[in-house]
This record gives C-alpha cells, sequence and structure tokens, in this order.
C-alpha cells in the first residue's frame, strides 16, 4: 500500500467512526442480499453481516476489542430496544389474555425443550460437561443465559456464543419448518421463535408482524425467567 | 422522539436499579419492559411519539445483534474442540424447541376453541 494511504487507514482504525459505519454498512449490505434473495430466510442479513465483518477482521487482523470500541454505540441499543418491547406487547394484551392458557403450554414445554434436548444431545455425544452447562440456558436472552452458566460453573464466553448461534438458528430455519408444520398463526409462530431464540427470533418475527413480534417479544421475556428457574434443577439431574 | 428516548432509558433505568435488590438473574432491560408495560397500562394507552420511536428502533432490532455475533470469533477456539457435538446439539435443539413450542400452542388453543363451540 502507498504510504499516505496506509497512514490515513492507520489513523481510522483507531477511531470508533470506522467499525460504527462499517458495521451499519455491512448490515445494509446484507438487507440488499436478503431483498435480491426474495427474502429467503436463508440469506438471513444478520448473518450475511456477521460474515463480512468477521472476514473483514480476519483480514486487517484486527483485534474484537477494537471493532467492538466502534460497534459498542450500536451494541448499546439493545437495551433501549427490548424495552420498547412493551408497546406491541401492551397494543395486543387483550389477543394475550384470551390464549393465556395456549401461551403457558406452549412456553413451558418450548422451555423444557430447549433445556433438556441440548443438555441431553451434548451427554449423549460424550461431550465435556463444561460444555454442557454452557450449553443449558442456550435459549434465554444473552445476559440471562450468561448469568445461569456462571452460577453453575460453565463458561460464561461459550455460552454467549452458543446463545448467539442458537438464535440465528433459529432465525434461519424457523420461518421453512413452521411454514413445513403448516403453522400459519402470527400469534404462535411469533411465541415459538422467541422462546426457542431469544431476542434474534424476536427481530426475525417482526419482520414478518406486529403481533408475531409482539408475542415472540414474550416469549422470550418469559422465557429468560423459566430458564433461570429450570435450568439449575436440570442440571443437578445429570 | 427525545422524549420517547429519554422515557425509555428511564425504565431501563430502574430496571437495572430494581435488578441490584433481588437475588435473580434477570436483565435489567426486561425488568425495564415490565415497567413501561406497566405505565402504559395505568396511562390506559400509548402515546403517538412513543409509538413512532419503539416501531422504528423495533423494525432495525436485527441490526443491535451484529455487534455481539461478530464476537464469535473472539471464542472460536473455545467452539473448535467440540464444534461438530456443539453444531448438532444446537440445530436439533433449536429446531425441536420451535416445533414443540408451536405444535403445543396450536393444538391447545384449537381445542379450547371445539370447547367452547
Amino acid at each position: 500500500m502507498d504510504n499516505t494511504l496506509t497512514e490515513l487507514w492507520v489513523y481510522l482504525a483507531r477511531e470508533p467512526l470506522l467499525h460504527l459505519t462499517l458495521t451499519l454498512l455491512a448490515y445494509l449490505c446484507g438487507v440488499k442480499i436478503h431483498q435480491w434473495s426474495g427474502q429467503s430466510a436463508l440469506a438471513n442479513p444478520v448473518v450475511i453481516a456477521i460474515a463480512l465483518l468477521v472476514g473483514l477482521l480476519v483480514i486487517t487482523e484486527t483485534p474484537y476489542p477494537r471493532y467492538f470500541e466502534g460497534a459498542q454505540f450500536i451494541h448499546f441499543l439493545l437495551g433501549p430496544a427490548t424495552v420498547a418491547l412493551a408497546v406491541p406487547l401492551y397494543q395486543h394484551f387483550s389477543r394475550i389474555r384470551s390464549q393465556l392458557l395456549p401461551i403457558t403450554a406452549g412456553l413451558l414445554a418450548g422451555s423444557l425443550t430447549a433445556i433438556v434436548s441440548a443438555t441431553g444431545l451434548v451427554w449423549l455425544l460424550n461431550g465435556s460437561r463444561e460444555t454442557l452447562v454452557s450449553m443449558a440456558p442456550k435459549s434465554a436472552t444473552t445476559p440471562v443465559a450468561m448469568g445461569i452458566a456462571e452460577q453453575l460453573g460453565g463458561l460464561p464466553a461459550l455460552t454467549a456464543v452458543l446463545v448467539i448461534m442458537t438464535g440465528i438458528i433459529g432465525a434461519v430455519t424457523g420461518p421453512l419448518l413452521l411454514r413445513w408444520l403448516r403453522i400459519d398463526d402470527e400469534a404462535t409462530r411469533g411465541l415459538a421463535l422467541g422462546v426457542a431464540s431469544h431476542g434474534i427470533g424476536t427481530a426475525r418475527a417482526f419482520q414478518s408482524s406486529d403481533l408475531a413480534g409482539a408475542f415472540s417479544g414474550l416469549g422470550m421475556g418469559l422465557n429468560a425467567l423459566l430458564t433461570a428457574l429450570l435450568v439449575p434443577l436440570i442440571v443437578q439431574l445429570i | 422522539m427525545l422524549e420517547s428516548l429519554a422515557l425509555l432509558l428511564v425504565c431501563q433505568m430502574v430496571g437495572e436499579l430494581l435488578v441490584q435488590f433481588i437475588a435473580w438473574p434477570i436483565p435489567g432491560p426486561v425488568v425495564g419492559m415490565t415497567v413501561l408495560f406497566l405505565l402504559l397500562a395505568i396511562r390506559r394507552g400509548v402515546p403517538e411519539h412513543l409509538r413512532q420511536t419503539c416501531l422504528t428502533l423495533l423494525s432495525h432490532l436485527s441490526l443491535l445483534f451484529v455487534p455481539a455475533g461478530v464476537g464469535v470469533v473472539v471464542y472460536f477456539e473455545a467452539i473448535a474442540q467440540e464444534w461438530g457435538i456443539i453444531l448438532v446439539a444446537l440445530v436439533v435443539s433449536t429446531v425441536a424447541t420451535i416445533a414443540v413450542t408451536a405444535f403445543t400452542m396450536n393444538r391447545l388453543a384449537r381445542w379450547l376453541d371445539k370447547r367452547h363451540g
């Protein structure tokens, strides 16, 4: 590279502005590709953006903490966005109240399935105890899942990665799976995405409708509470 | 817009503070969501400016997960040792959870509908 160009790059790479901008551009790229693909569930904007950015960080040998200095401004908005879920929840509250029993049953069955199948599979495949414990709370939202893993002797950092991967897997396979199962009720689709794949599932649900998003947010919130309750009990049994 | 953002942040802060006093690992923003919900229930309605801000924020919710997702790079080695087991467990468990949740809710709702005729 030309000397002045290198200097320019070194200057830019120190500023949070660069990685903030790159994160936005990578996401917009993901959205465009998603639209070109005819809104295919497999061309998920989050997956595309993460792949582009990871590639870029590897090529430019940028350590993650430096990247995060810029990206943290986007990351920070997760808090207020979670609070904002109260609005669709409130607007669809009459629907939620009328379906209290099916919601509770779906939530209980889903939460148990998530914990038992994940820990059971790791156990069956002879995975380490550490992986098993870190895997148990994977369907809960990140801060809850990390807290549980830490409390039970798992690796919170590994849990964070597993939670994100769970979210992405749910957001990519969920809509296809639900269509295949012929579940066309938006509320049911939303709840299932929220219980299985927390915020990333909820983000996906909002793309199909406001109602699905509200139920997904509900599923995410309730499953966070239930997972914190159930995981310690289930892990003790294994 | 500014009012709504301030309200969201205040709710989050109240949530974070409340979490300090309870021994359950619930994230502050989830408690903040409950606080805002209660406020809306007391007020009996959503102000238009708040509705606009929240919808804007939520329509770009996916973007907000990108920075954390990139963090996968850092812990790649932790996964690399048992990546096969992890991948199988994650995919099977997530697919099963979606199917079981949707199926249970769907069937029970239909059964209740029939019973009430």
